[in-house]
């Protein structure tokens, strides 16, 4: 802050603030959009060949997908019926 | 071979109508073919903008419908006779805006015309992705303040997937006018430097029209404001905008209020 401002005692400037919560917005806003179709996609992708072996609750099923700046995290969590690791499972589908 | 330019943002209220105007009337002042299409249906203003509100006969859904000839439904400018508005519907609904029929009028209008430019609605809806549809040039209008940065980010995605050039795999030209721009607050620090937003949004720089009391005269006298004063610092803003459009390198400034001198200044920052 110049002289001048410092005689003025002006309260600190705005615009930094705007920039940078325009930026982390932003950067969040552009992996999501567009995503969610992937997701979506992936969810059932992955639910069609679990069910081929196992008998699994569409429910139990959760894909999401987690975007940092330097890697992306796409996680599957599926919940697998205690007893439903059998073979006869998989003709049901 | 005709341009077809959009004119979007996202965010209402940042300037399309006026930039609309002001561009299309500075590019035919240079001599080429213009027509300025207003897409808002519902809610049209490029007529009111232009000065031409009380020569509205045929609209832009009766030229869609068949109801009307192109030629019915075209408005001839009386100050600039190389310029003409083909006005959005204020009675009918956008639905009647079929994509088909937006298809052939833009095919006519290329025929005819060296300029094509659509005033988008805002928004991110059908009527604005109708207006940015067969567009090969976009002018990205945005204020230096977070709303419309965010929203012209959102535009320029929509631009880069929901165009006919997108969807062929190629790219439209995208470029921001920054509008309303206060170079005295940018420099204190209380609003956005055109850094910030090109670094932000990341498209190439068209021009940077300063915030000024002479848009607000020239659309109360229904003129483009590079039409109602040529030589205003908004006016030099656009024309130099236009004239990179048409592909002449000039270098960029901010035009400033001819009123220099203390008073200017005391005025200028009393008003911001």
């Amino acid at each position: 802050m110049n002289l001048l401002g410092f005689f003025q005692r002006r309260p600190p400037s705005s615009a930094p603030a705007a920039r940078e919560r325009l930026q982390v917005l932003l950067a969040h806003e552009r992996a999501t959009i567009g995503q969610s179709d992937l997701v979506a996609t992936l969810r059932e992708e992955i639910l069609a060949v679990i069910a081929k072996h196992v008998s699994i609750d569409r429910e139990k099923v959760k894909v999401t997908m987690d975007k940092r700046d330097q890697i992306s995290m796409l996680e599957v969590d599926i919940e697998l019926p205690g007893l439903a690791l059998s073979k006869e499972a998989a003709p049901a589908h | 071979m005709a341009r077809v330019l959009v004119v979007t943002s996202g965010k209402g209220g940042v300037g399309k109508t006026t930039s609309t105007a002001a561009l299309g009337a500075a590019l035919a002042q240079s001599g080429q073919n213009v027509v300025v299409v207003d897409f808002d249906v519902g809610l049209r203003n490029l007529d009111l903008v232009m000065g031409a509100e009380r020569r509205v006969v045929y609209d832009l859904i009766n030229v869609v419908q068949g109801d009307a000839k192109l030629a019915q439904a075209l408005i001839r400018d009386k100050r600039c006779d190389t310029l003409s508005l083909l006005p959005a519907s204020q009675t009918r609904d956008k639905d009647n805006l079929t994509a088909e029929g937006v298809a052939r009028v833009m095919d006519e209008l290329r025929e005819r015309f060296d300029w094509v430019i659509c005033d988008s609605p805002a928004g991110i809806e059908r009527g604005a992705t109708l207006a940015m549809r067969h567009a090969d040039t976009a002018v990205v209008v945005t204020n230096p303040e977070v709303s419309s940065v965010r929203d012209s980010d959102r535009i320029i995605g929509l631009l880069d997937s929901k165009t006919e050039l997108a969807e062929r795999g190629e790219r439209i030209e995208k470029h921001l006018l920054l509008t309303r721009y206060d170079a005295l607050r940018a420099e204190r620090g209380d609003m956005l430097k055109v850094e910030d937003v090109l670094e932000i949004l990341s498209i190439p720089l068209l021009g940077i029209i300063p915030e000024s009391a002479d848009v607000l005269k020239a659309s109360n006298l229904g003129a483009p404001v590079t039409l109602s004063d040529a030589t205003s610092a908004p006016a030099r803003a656009y024309i130099d905008a236009a004239r990179r459009l048409s592909g002449e390198t000039i270098p960029m400034s901010v035009p400033s209020e001819r009123k220099g001198g203390l008073f200017g200044k005391l005025f200028g920052r009393r008003a911001a």
